[in-house]
């Protein structure tokens, strides 16, 4: 199980992902107000999402992205079912991956 | 066991994804740009080094074909939504710079395949400041900016 919440929709041909990836993000500049010690830096690296096993888009981020990490980007090409995987792996050497399958939209294709 | 199989699976795909990455990347330049998280690029206190390091140019041009959809003054500075779409032919990567931040370079998407030159995130700001973005498309680099204003700040306490 992972944090990852994906949404895929196809509509006509181009598919929008939107995925929520739970994280704190962590700039490492921030000081915990109890203790007064500086909070350490702790955000994703790097994300790379999927479609079919075939790389769309990779991310590179640093900890200037909020946490609870927003995505959406979009592709050519789905078709309902198909497989979308979204990885992360953050500077603390933690990853997690989530896989869902691309929903048909309301709008039907015009072709 | 299912977890150890699970790690291994996961493993190998980061890997093949990296992989993949730099083989792309090969063809449209000898830097591995994206390849791996750039750290001389993001921890960069300063937009041109950090270009340079991440493109390998800091010279672009101004482009209309840029689009950044973004509030025009952010209540909140920790989370504000950022979305960028270009229509610049052979569009490769797409840089989310905040002007002021401590380390400018906020995030780079690398594009692949059949994917549409469009992003949408959400980011944190220190203070009122340009949001850049910086695209790859073909040999050159290009940017748009849009001016937020930041009611209260996205750093400190």
């Amino acid at each position: 199980m992972s944090d990852i919440k994906i949404r895929a929709t196809l509509n006509g041909d181009e598919t929008t992902v939107k995925c929520l990836m739970s994280h704190p993000m962590e700039s490492g500049l921030r000081q915990d107000s109890n203790t007064g010690k500086i909070i350490p830096a702790h955000f994703i690296e790097e994300v790379i999402c999927k479609v079919n096993n075939e790389i769309v888009m990779t991310a590179s981020w640093s900890s200037g992205v909020s946490a609870n990490p927003y995505l959406s980007f979009k592709f050519r090409g789905g078709a309902a079912g198909d497989p979308i995987t979204v990885t992360w792996k953050d500077n603390q050497g933690n990853t997690q991956s989530e896989t869902d399958q691309i929903k048909a939209g309301s709008r039907r294709s015009q072709i | 066991m299912i977890d150890a199989m699970r790690r291994r699976l996961l493993k190998g795909s980061l890997l093949a994804g990296s992989a993949g990455i730099a083989a792309d990347v090969g063809l449209l330049s000898s830097r591995q740009v994206l390849a791996s998280w750039n750290q001389t690029a993001f921890q960069s206190q300063n937009v041109p080094t950090a270009l340079t390091s991440l493109l390998g140019s800091e010279t672009t041009e101004t482009s209309d074909q840029i689009r950044i959809k973004a509030p025009d003054i952010a209540a909140d500075g920790t989370v504000f939504s950022v979305t960028v779409e270009t229509d610049l032919d052979g569009m490769t990567v797409i840089a989310i710079i905040a002007s002021k931040n401590q380390t400018p370079l906020i995030a780079a998407f690398a594009f692949h395949g059949s994917a549409i030159p469009f992003v949408s995130t959400r980011i944190k700001m220190a203070e009122t400041a340009d949001v850049v973005a910086v695209v790859k498309a073909g040999d050159r680099l290009y940017q748009n900016s849009k001016r937020i204003k930041v009611a209260s700040s996205g750093c400190g306490g």
